[in-house]
């Protein structure tokens, strides 16, 4: 009966709560004009332009749209490589 | 006096819009202000059976706007109360038969007069939902806890604030306790958190709104239902007072939390 015997059991989410994840998503599309598709072409966009200049892994690369208040916000952590130096043993 | 314009409105049909402005009038007139409501719906026109004052038109809104008659004379007193008014709209013409600065120019007029003025918008975005947005002083977001009526709702807000519009304040209608326990309905904290708006109210689910809308006399009328209440609860809060929200949900800390979150203030000016 209880949320966390619930959970325990493995029993799926709450209807609610993916409501409420759904509408995180669409909303976010929605006040941006931004689809998933175009986001993505954008991250790439911005990889190949920062790759020119720097060396990044792709794959750690994480970008995303947050919301913040009404304000939406473009996150990106890109870690960078760290140069190739000669280390002395 | 210099009325205050409160336009409600909520994008997607049906969630409450003219409930919300007949009782909202109903219950700032039984507090003894002086109300006149608009409906700017035209074609569909309603607010005059939720009122049950559809036997007493002679003028609409746009016999107004297009010199028919004085002002005076479309509005329709309600006998019930001391100082509530209707200006119905029209049901044979189209919503271009008025525009957004006739809207503007009506409410100018009327704004000398009285305490509040309400505009009960059209569901949409298109000249309707214009036409009673222009003269707001104030926007009341209707929306239910249900994902086509808040995704509708956050679309709103958005044009409201871009016309700088504001303050949005939203009312969560037909909250349906139970479903919320169980975790099968949107509470009022998940919407708060998805819109970032400021709460005026939460009204719930009442078969004593269908009811009373059968008898065109509106729930806040007396306070007896939950419904009732809660119209009553959030005219008091529209007069500045501090009313705490209803306990729709008996159990948690639920409310001491919506109370925190409220406090701590949307990112709304
Ligand atoms: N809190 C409520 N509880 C029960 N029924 C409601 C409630 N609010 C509105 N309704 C009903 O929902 C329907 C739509 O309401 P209405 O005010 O006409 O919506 P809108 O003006 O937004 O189209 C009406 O039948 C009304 O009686
Ligand atoms: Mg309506």
């Amino acid at each position: 009966m209880s949320n966390w015997l619930e959970q325990l059991l493995g029993k799926k989410t709450k209807s609610a709560d993916q409501a409420k994840e759904r509408l995180k998503l669409v909303l976010i599309h929605d006040r941006t004009d931004l689809s998933p598709a175009l986001l993505d072409n954008l991250k790439n966009e911005l990889l190949a332009v920062i790759s020119k200049h720097v060396e990044i892994d792709p794959g750690a690369v994480v970008i995303n749209l947050t919301q913040d208040g009404r304000e939406q916000r473009l996150v990106a952590d890109i870690p960078l490589k760290s140069a190739r130096r000669s280390r002395s043993g | 006096m210099v009325a205050k314009v409160v336009t409600v409105t909520s994008g997607k049909g049906g969630v409450g819009k003219t409930t919300t402005t007949a009782n909202l009038a109903v219950a700032l007139a039984t507090l003894g202000q002086k109300v006149v409501c608009i409906d700017a719906d035209i074609g569909l026109r309603n607010l005059d059976v939720v009122l049950g004052l559809e036997n007493r038109i002679v003028y609409d809104l746009v016999d107004v706007v297009e010199g028919r008659c004085r002002l005076r004379q479309a509005m329709i007193r309600d006998k019930r109360l001391p100082e509530l008014y209707l200006i119905p709209a029209a049901q044979t013409r189209d919503k271009n038969a008025v525009s957004p600065s006739d809207m503007s120019r009506l409410c100018e007029e009327l704004r000398p007069e009285v305490d509040w003025i309400f505009i009960d918008s059209p569901a949409g975005i298109e000249r309707g939902f214009r036409n009673a947005l222009a003269p707001a002083d104030m926007v009341l977001v209707v929306t239910n806890p249900e994902v086509s009526a808040v995704r509708d709702a956050d679309r709103i807000i958005g044009i409201v604030e871009a016309e700088e519009k504001g303050p949005v304040r939203l009312i969560l209608n037909r909250v349906n306790p139970n479903l919320t326990r169980r975790g099968d309905m949107l509470n009022a904290e998940d919407v708060l958190e998805l819109l970032a708006v400021e709460l005026i109210g939460i009204v719930p689910e009442d078969e004593n709104v269908i009811i009373s809308t059968n008898k065109g006399q509106p729930v806040a009328l007396d306070g007896k239902s939950r419904a009732g209440l809660a119209f009553q609860n959030i005219a008091r809060r529209l007069m500045g007072e501090n009313v705490p929200f209803l306990n729709l949900d008996s159990g948690d800390g639920f409310l001491k939390r919506l109370t925190r979150l409220f406090r701590s203030g949307g990112t709304m000016g």
